[in-house]
């Protein structure tokens, strides 16, 4: 399995997401500038954390309107897995490939410190190596992590159990405690929390190499069928 | 055009518009005589900035060379952007501190912000990824309603620059003292690493090569920052808001990975940030240390803002923009590089034989002057230096011991002091694990990063404490190195060096003087006992405030160290309950300079806690060895509040409890402030090993499960729930921030 890293202008987290990929996952992975991309020869895209565009306008929504996007949704409608953490969550809002918005955290100010997430659904490809209601340790640091969302699409986000992780905590004013959640189909993953910081124990946890396995495992099964 | 509404250079000497520009009479009269003639008004800008403290260190010269700068690992003492250490397998560390305190005064976001952007800057045109961002911040008493405005904004700067550019925050240290009020110090230091190979130079070398310009474009913001910085703040400072710079970490991050990009090109024969005196400072300094001269067309300037004069493209301190030397012929490969990341690479000029700085503007030449008077002509003062009346008479003083009945209040209300408390308010808006490295967060006596791909890790620390030098500047010159490297190695780390960042009040006062002599003397001394070169620096003077009040002789010093291997990282916390808790050191009853005396008098005084540096040495020897053994479970250093907050401070992470016999007077075993002290827990099956391997050790007591805080002192026991005094430390600076005054 192949994923590709798009890095974006002002993407930092994006050499985090390919080390944790390549050397404790055991995938194959490239960095992919946003400029010279093809995803058709990837399996699984990977969208990094930082500040694309440095924010401005709103955060993840200059990189939303770049190119790459239509190669991202025609991955993300082919059924790879499209995961997108931080500020690649806050590009996949953008871009309406997940419901909802988001808004600077309630105490306006930025915070970096690990959270307890419970893991909500376990039965997505992004958290089948999770146990339902597990509680996991994963680092947060973001200004604008305050997930929002109107009724109606928190209840169709319940409903169709799209809310993958939350906060036991709430450190921003998510609604719903929200920290990750999918789309409808279950392949494109946003989140807050940084997977990729989590994944050896000499910094503190690895509570998130089981997210990418989970990706990987269920790709293989996926991939053994088809052939 | 610009340059006939410009005032004559007769005007200048006239009206002594050079003293405006902050030029001296005997500094404007040699340079007329380097020049054989009257400046006209760039030139005069040109010295002026380039012979101003901030640029020529022209007070401060003769005390910096009697620092310690050789050591077989060094591989770039100072005079280049920052220095360099080996640090095995071909790799390197490369890091330096700078200080941005009068921005920092009068614009603290801005201020703060820009100071990251530049040492970030230093770093990365050495050739290194910038690894980790430290700082080392003063503030004044946090009950002012414009200290807590200076403290939240200068935090939240910090945070805005440093986690955009994906640079994570590891570490550093806060102060708070009113010696600070009117001059808060925001000090930053960066950590970078490179291969051998790819080290740069700041250099013109190679006469006809182009000179390139690259990043944000010139703007009028900051002009004249590095003589604002090298005078008194004063109620005029406000007016100066406009030398303050304004950052785009975007642009910075844009930078960094195209210059990273751009030294692995052959084409590329220098390379050197725009820092203070931006365009004046890199491109002569680049022409004079190659010995060489530059012509520069300013026409050819990326410019923000309309009809720049010359002075104010070449004084302005806009950020983000670095110089680079291409070789001839070859500038289109350089621009290519930096046109992935959006960015321009402009030809401005071309490396000459003349050895002379000569800049066209509108087909005229604006400024035509010897390469080296302006980067090494400066002139050398050496002040008068005088003792303090003050000093004489702390030195005179009986030795001071406080009187304290209730030592649990006492211990709970140092907790609260905010230098002592928890400064997660601080460090939890920073993002310290970016890069994926941080194996030690803030919050413990170093941070410590592992070195990927390899089994080694580097410790980092900022530190000084400004009392212990206030009472006695040589003293606390040697506490300051000789702290440091203990945080070093109670982390695992073997000191490998530092870089200092001197804050002082005015060279022209000559007890003021005399307090940067002392600190030096003693600084030297200990960075040649503990074997710690320095290797790069700052120097900030004139950090006064209104109505002459001086800040605290504060040279910072920030110092990395080796860990060998991943497995003797050390944690200050400590772990398991049942270890045994051992006590490193003599205490004795030393108070002057101490948390307890400023919490009670108001004031420090009387005689700094003595240090032997021979004793520290092999003392941070042993516990390194015993440490490296596997036979130290967690190490952290006794510093302010004595004995009884270090213990604590141990017990917080986990909440575990302890049960600690202590001997002697109870006031002094408690929170005496004697140095070359360490606290460490040790598995009990390590006893007969660790006794024989670090000999000034002394068992006191255990870790406990319960929870409780006990200290037994003859006959009195001081206890309390460890929750009770982690909930006064943790909470206490986030009060002092939110309560209304």
């Amino acid at each position: 399995m192949k994923f590709a890293v798009i890095v974006f202008p002002g993407s930092n987290c994006d050499r985090d997401m390919y080390f944790a990929v390549k050397d404790q996952l055991g995938a194959e992975a490239d960095l992919v500038w946003y400029k010279e991309a093809n995803l058709a020869n990837y399996d699984g895209i990977l969208l990094p954390g930082g500040f694309s565009y440095g924010d401005y306008l709103r955060s993840g929504a200059i990189a939303s309107t770049s190119d790459v996007i239509t190669q991202i949704r025609e991955a993300a409608e082919a059924g790879k897995p499209v995961l997108g953490v931080c500020n690649g969550f806050q590009i996949l809002l953008e871009m309406g490939l997940l419901p909802g918005a988001m808004l600077p955290n309630e105490k306006l100010k930025f915070m970096c410190h690990y959270e307890t997430l419970t893991v909500e659904n376990a039965d997505t490809m992004f958290t089948r190596q999770y146990e339902e209601k597990e509680k996991i340790q994963i680092p947060i640091a973001h200004g604008d992590g305050n997930y929002f969302c109107d009724e109606e699409t928190l209840q169709k986000l319940q409903n169709n159990k799209q809310i993958v992780f939350t906060y036991d905590q709430n450190p921003n004013g998510s609604v719903g405690d929200i920290a990750g959640i999918t789309n409808e189909k279950g392949n494109v993953l946003g989140m807050m929390p940084h997977p990729e910081r989590a994944v050896e124990a000499l910094l503190g946890h690895d509570d998130g190499l089981r997210l990418f396995q989970s990706i990987l495992t269920h790709w293989r099964e996926h991939h053994a069928i088809n052939a | 055009m610009p340059s006939m509404l410009e005032i004559s250079p007769e005007q200048i000497e006239e009206q002594h518009v050079y003293r405006e520009m902050g030029l001296k009479d005997d500094e404007y009269a040699s340079i007329r005589s380097i020049l054989g003639r009257r400046p006209n008004y760039t030139e005069t800008g040109l010295f002026s900035v380039m012979w101003s403290e901030h640029c020529s260190y022209k007070n401060s010269k003769p005390l910096l060379k009697k620092f310690p700068t050789e050591g077989s690992h060094v591989l770039q003492g100072p005079g280049e952007g920052a220095g360099i250490i080996d640090i095995g397998d071909d790799q390197a560390v490369v890091f330096k501190i700078e200080s941005h305190n009068h921005p920092s005064g009068v614009e603290p976001y801005q201020g703060a912000a820009t100071g990251v952007g530049g040492i970030l800057r230093d770093v990365f045109s050495m050739g290194a990824r910038p690894i980790a961002l430290l700082n080392s911040l003063r503030f004044g008493s946090l009950q002012q309603p414009r200290v807590k405005y200076l403290f939240e904004e200068v935090v939240r700067g910090i945070a805005g620059y440093g986690n955009c550019v994906g640079v994570p925050t590891v570490g550093g240290e806060v102060q708070f003292d009113d010696a600070y009020n009117g001059n808060p110090l925001v000090n930053a230091m960066c950590v970078g690493l490179i291969d051998h190979k790819d080290i740069q130079k700041g250099i013109a070398a190679g006469i006809g090569n182009t000179v390139m310009y690259v990043g944000a474009k010139t703007g009028r913001d900051g002009i004249h920052g590095a003589t604002f910085a090298s005078e008194e703040l004063s109620e005029e400072s406000e007016e100066k808001r406009p030398s303050v710079q304004v950052g785009d970490p975007f642009m910075e991050k844009l930078l960094i990975e195209a210059c990273l990009d751009v030294i692995q090109h052959d084409a590329l024969v220098g390379i050197q940030d725009m820092g203070a005196a931006g365009l004046t400072s890199s491109a002569s300094e680049m022409a004079s240390k190659a010995g060489t001269g530059m012509t520069m067309n300013l026409d050819h300037i990326p410019q923000r803002e309309e009809n720049m004069t010359a002075y104010e493209m070449m004084l302005s301190e806009s950020q983000e923009r670095m110089l680079l030397v291409v070789e001839k012929g070859r500038e289109e490969e350089i621009a290519k590089v930096f046109r992935k990341y959006n960015l321009e690479a402009v030809a401005v000029g071309e490396v000459t034989d003349t050895k002379r700085f000569c800049l066209e503007h509108h087909g005229e030449v604006v400024a035509d002057v010897p390469v080296d008077s302006l980067a090494e002509d400066a002139p050398v003062y050496h002040q008068p230096s005088r003792i303090p009346a003050y000093y004489e008479e702390f030195q005179r003083m009986e030795n001071y011991i406080p009187k304290i009945t209730d030592y649990r209040e006492t211990l709970v209300n140092l907790l609260k002091q905010p230098t002592i408390a928890s400064k997660e308010w601080v460090y939890d808006q920073y993002d310290s694990m970016v890069q994926t490295n941080t194996v030690v967060t803030p919050g413990s006596d170093a941070a410590v990063l592992r070195v990927r791909g390899t089994n080694k890790a580097l410790a980092m620390t900022t530190d000084c404490n400004s009392r212990y030098l206030y009472v006695d500047p040589e003293v606390g010159g040697k506490i300051a190195v000789a702290e440091a490297a203990r945080n070093i190695v109670c982390s695992g780390g073997r000191p490998l060096g530092i870089t200092d960042g001197l804050n002082f009040g005015s060279p022209e006062n000559p007890e003021i003087f005399w307090q940067m002599e002392k600190s030096v003397d003693g600084m030297s001394e200990a960075c040649r006992n503990l074997e710690t070169p320095v290797i790069g620096g700052n120097v900030s003077l004139y950090n006064e405030s209104f109505g002459g009040q001086a800040i605290y002789p504060t040279p910072i010093v920030g110092m990395v160290g080796l860990i060998d291997d991943v497995k003797h990282i050390t944690r200050s916390h400590a772990q398991h309950a049942g270890d045994l808790i051992y006590v490193i050191g003599e205490t004795n009853a030393e108070f002057g300079g101490s948390e307890l005396q400023g919490m009670l008098e108001g004031k420090h005084f009387g005689k700094a806690p003595s240090l032997d540096l021979k004793i520290e040495y092999n003392r941070q020897k042993q516990l390194l060895t015993a440490i490296r053994a596997g036979l130290v479970v967690s190490a952290h250093d006794v510093s302010e509040g004595g004995l009884s907050v270090a213990l604590a401070e141990k017990l917080f992470e986990n909440e575990f409890g302890c049960e600690v016999t202590l001997e002697g007077e109870p006031v002094t075993a408690l929170f005496s402030e004697s140095q070359s002290r360490f606290i460490v827990t040790i598995a009990p099956e390590q006893k007969d090993a660790f006794e024989q391997s670090v000999t000034d050790a002394r068992l006191i007591g255990t870790v406990t499960e319960n929870g409780v805080y006990r200290i037994k002192q003859e006959g009195v026991v001081l206890e309390e729930k460890t929750s009770v005094l982690k909930e006064a430390w943790k909470g206490a600076i986030g009060c002092l921030v939110k309560s209304k005054v």
